[in-house]
C-alpha cells in the first residue's frame, strides 16, 4: 500500500485509540499512540494474512501459511484492536465495547472471548517473545516458510522471562523470527533509564546471537523498509530497536510517562482530535 | 478384599517415557520439550527416534512453557517436561496466562513430584502443585499411581484437546494395573468393591490403599477402594455413590491437605452428602532429605496410617 494511504489509516486508528480510552476512561493510550505505525505498516502491508476470494481477512488459531503477529506487552491492546478492526477481523462498531462488561474487547488481549486476529493472551509482562519462538519452531515443523513478528515494550527487557527466549531464539536458529521492542525509554514509574535502566539492549541481543537494527518507529517508509529487510535470514533471528515518542501524535501527550495508562478527559479529547483530523471514519456509536 | 498382584516394579516417570515413546511413533504432531531433565523424564528414547521433535530449552522453565504455547498455534501437541517443582510453582503465571486462560493443548508433565523424589530434601519435593493446577479454569489434572496407569495416561492426554497437569514419580512401585487398561480420563477406576468405609487415593498413595484394604480386610473390615487418578474433573458421582453406600471416607495422596484431592473430596461431600472423611496427606508442612520410604513413613503416607483412618472415619459415622 502507499505511505500515503498507510498514514492516512493512522491518523484515523489515532482517533479510535483516543475516542475508546476516553469513552471508558481507562486503557493505555500513551504506548499505543507511538507503536500506531507498526501496527499499520504490518496489518496492511507487510504480513501476509489469509484471505477469502473476495479478500477479506481469514482467522483461524493455527495460523499456518500466513505470517503471525504476537502483542507480548498486551497493555497497548486499543491499537491492536482498532488496526484489527479496520483490516476487517470484526466489525469497526465493536471498538465501542473496549473494557466494557461482556466485550470481546477484554482490556487486554485474550483467546476467552473468542476475538479474531487473537492467538494467546498477554498482559502480565514477558511471556510473548516465548510464544513467538513457539509459533516459528511450528512453522518450521511444518514446512511453512511465513514469518513470526512480536512486539515487546522497553520497561518488559526488565522480565526475566525474555532473556530465556533471547538465548533460545538464535540457539534454534529462527530466522523465522522477528522481535521488535518499543523503544520509548518510558514506563509506568518514569523514564527507563531511571526506574531500572536497560542500558545498550541492542549490544545485549548482538551478544545472545541476533541481528540487530534499528528503525524509526513513527516513519512509516523507515518501518516498511526494515520490517521487509528482517525477514532476509534465513537461520539468525532479527532484534528490531524501534525507536518511537509515546503518545505521538498529540502534542500534549508525546514524550511523557505520563500517559502511559490514563485517560484523556472531555476536554483533552477534543484538543487531541483537532491535531488528528479525521480521514476514514469517526465510529458512530461515541 | 480382591487380591492384587504385582510381578515387577518400575518408576512411573519411565511409564511416561514408554508412552511419549509409543505417541511420537503414532501421532506426527507430537513434541517434547524439557528445561535440561531429558535424562531424568526419561525421553531418551524419543529424541533418538524423533530428534527433530525433542526441543531442548536449558534451564528455563518459564521460557519452555511460552514455547509450548507458540507451538500450539500451528497444531502442534507440546508435552512440556520437568521436575514437578519446577513445573507448577517456578511457572504459574506462564501457565496462567500463556496456557490456560488462552485455552492452549499444552501437556505440562511433571517428574519427581512430592516426598519420594527423597534424598535432594523439599526445595525440590513439591507438595502444593495439585492445588495449584486444579485451581486453574480449563486445566485437566492427573495424578496415576503406577507404571502401566503412566503409560496409559500419557497416550490419553494427547487426544484430549486442552491444557493438562500429568504428575508422576521418581520411585519404583509395583506394576498392579493391567498393561492393556484403557484410560478414561475423569472416570475414577474402583480397585475393590465395601460396604464399610470408601477409600480414595490417588498416585503412590493408590498401591498403599491396597495394602491397607488387605489389612483391614483381616480384621472384618472391607474397605471400597477408588483410583481417583484424575483429580479434575473431580468424578463426583463415584464419590457419592460410594460414600452413600458406606457413609464415610478416607482420602490419601501425597500432597499437602490444602488443595489435593481431599480438599477436592471435602468438597463434594460438603455440598451433596455430608459424611465423616478423613484426610491423609501433609499438613501443612515442607518436605525435608531422606529416603522415600523413610520420608513417607515420617509424614504418614503409609497403609498402616489409612488403616489408622480408616478406622476413625467408620467410628464417627452417624
Amino acid at each position: 500500500m502507499e505511505t500515503q494511504q498507510l498514514e492516512q489509516i493512522a491518523v484515523q486508528v489515532r482517533r479510535d485509540i483516543l475516542r475508546m480510552v476516553h469513552a471508558v476512561n481507562s486503557g493505555h493510550p500513551g504506548g499505543s499512540l507511538g507503536c500506531t505505525d507498526l501496527f499499520v505498516a504490518l496489518y496492511f502491508d507487510v504480513l501476509r494474512l489469509k484471505r477469502d476470494d473476495q479478500g477479506k481477512v481469514i482467522f483461524d488459531m493455527d495460523g499456518r501459511d500466513e505470517d503471525l503477529f504476537f502483542l507480548s506487552n498486551g497493555h497497548i491492546s486499543p491499537v491492536w484492536y482498532s488496526v484489527l478492526a479496520r483490516a476487517g477481523y470484526f466489525p469497526v462498531s465493536e471498538l465501542s465495547t473496549f473494557r466494557k462488561i461482556d466485550s470481546r474487547l477484554q482490556g487486554h488481549p485474550a483467546t476467552a472471548e473468542h476475538l479474531p486476529g487473537i492467538r494467546i493472551a498477554s498482559g502480565s509482562l514477558g511471556q510473548g517473545l516465548s510464544a513467538a519462538c513457539g509459533a516459528a519452531l511450528a512453522k518450521r515443523l511444518n514446512g511453512d516458510d511465513k514469518h513470526v513478528y512480536v512486539l515487546m515494550g522497553d520497561g518488559e527487557q526488565q522480565e526475566g522471562q525474555v532473556w530465556e527466549a533471547a538465548s533460545f531464539a538464535p540457539h534454534h536458529k529462527l530466522g523465522n523470527l522477528t522481535a521488535i521492542i518499543d523503544l520509548n525509554h518510558q514506563q509506568i514509574d518514569g523514564p527507563t533509564d531511571l526506574v531500572m535502566n536497560n542500558r545498550d539492549l541492542g549490544e545485549k541481543y548482538r551478544a545472545f546471537g541476533w541481528n540487530v537494527t534499528d528503525m524509526k518507529g513513527n516513519d512509516l517508509a523507515d518501518v516498511l523498509r526494515t520490517l521487509h529487510e528482517s525477514k532476509n535470514d534465513s537461520e539468525v533471528p532479527t532484534l528490531i530497536l524501534m525507536h518511537t515518542e509515546m503518545g505521538y501524535g498529540v502534542d500534549f501527550m508525546m514524550g511523557s510517562h505520563k500517559w502511559h495508562g490514563v485517560a484523556p478527559n472531555d476536554e483533552q479529547l477534543a484538543t487531541a482530535l483537532n491535531q488528528l483530523p479525521i480521514t476514514i471514519s469517526d465510529l458512530k456509536d461515541y | 478384599m480382591k487380591k492384587y498382584t504385582y510381578t515387577d516394579k518400575k518408576d512411573t516417570r519411565s511409564g511416561f517415557g514408554a508412552g511419549i515413546l509409543e505417541l511420537g511413533r503414532t501421532n506426527p504432531n507430537v513434541v517434547a520439550l524439557t528445561a535440561d531433565l531429558a535424562g531424568s523424564l526419561k525421553l531418551e528414547g524419543f529424541i533418538k527416534e524423533f530428534p527433530d521433535r525433542f526441543i531442548q530449552c536449558g534451564i528455563s522453565e518459564a521460557n519452555m512453557i511460552g514455547v509450548s504455547a507458540g507451538l500450539t498455534i500451528g497444531g502442534k501437541i507440546p508435552f512440556a517436561t520437568t521436575f514437578a517443582n519446577f513445573a507448577t510453582g517456578r511457572v504459574y503465571d506462564q501457565i496462567r496466562q500463556s496456557v490456560a486462560y488462552s485455552g492452549k493443548n499444552v501437556k505440562i508433565c511433571a517428574s519427581h513430584a512430592g516426598l519420594t523424589l527423597g534424598e535432594d530434601g523439599a526445595t525440590h519435593q513439591i507438595l502444593e502443585d495439585l492445588g495449584m493446577m486444579k485451581m486453574l479454569p480449563n486445566m485437566t489434572v492427573i495424578t496415576p499411581c503406577d507404571y502401566n496407569q503412566t503409560k496409559a495416561a500419557t497416550i490419553a492426554i494427547a487426544d484430549y484437546q486442552g491444557p493438562v497437569y500429568l504428575r508422576f514419580g521418581r520411585p519404583v512401585i509395583p506394576i498392579f494395573t493391567p498393561a492393556d487398561q484403557k484410560f478414561e480420563i475423569g472416570k475414577a477406576l474402583m480397585l475393590n468393591e465395601g460396604p464399610d468405609v470408601s477409600i480414595f487415593a490417588t498416585g503412590h498413595l493408590v498401591w498403599e490403599a491396597i495394602q491397607a484394604g488387605e489389612k483391614l480386610a483381616e480384621e472384618g473390615i472391607e474397605a471400597e477402594i477408588i483410583n481417583i487418578h484424575t483429580i479434575k474433573p473431580l468424578d463426583e458421582e463415584a464419590i457419592l455413590t460410594s460414600v452413600r453406600k458406606t457413609r464415610c471416607a478416607v482420602s490419601a495422596e501425597e500432597h499437602q491437605l490444602n488443595g489435593g484431592l481431599g480438599d477436592s473430596i471435602a468438597q463434594t461431600l460438603a455440598r451433596n452428602y455430608p459424611a465423616p472423611l478423613e484426610m491423609i496427606g501433609v499438613h501443612d508442612s515442607f518436605g525435608e532429605s531422606g529416603t522415600p520410604a523413610q520420608l513417607m513413613q515420617k509424614y504418614g503416607l503409609t497403609a498402616d496410617k489409612i488403616v489408622e483412618a480408616a478406622k476413625r472415619a467408620m467410628e464417627r459415622r452417624v
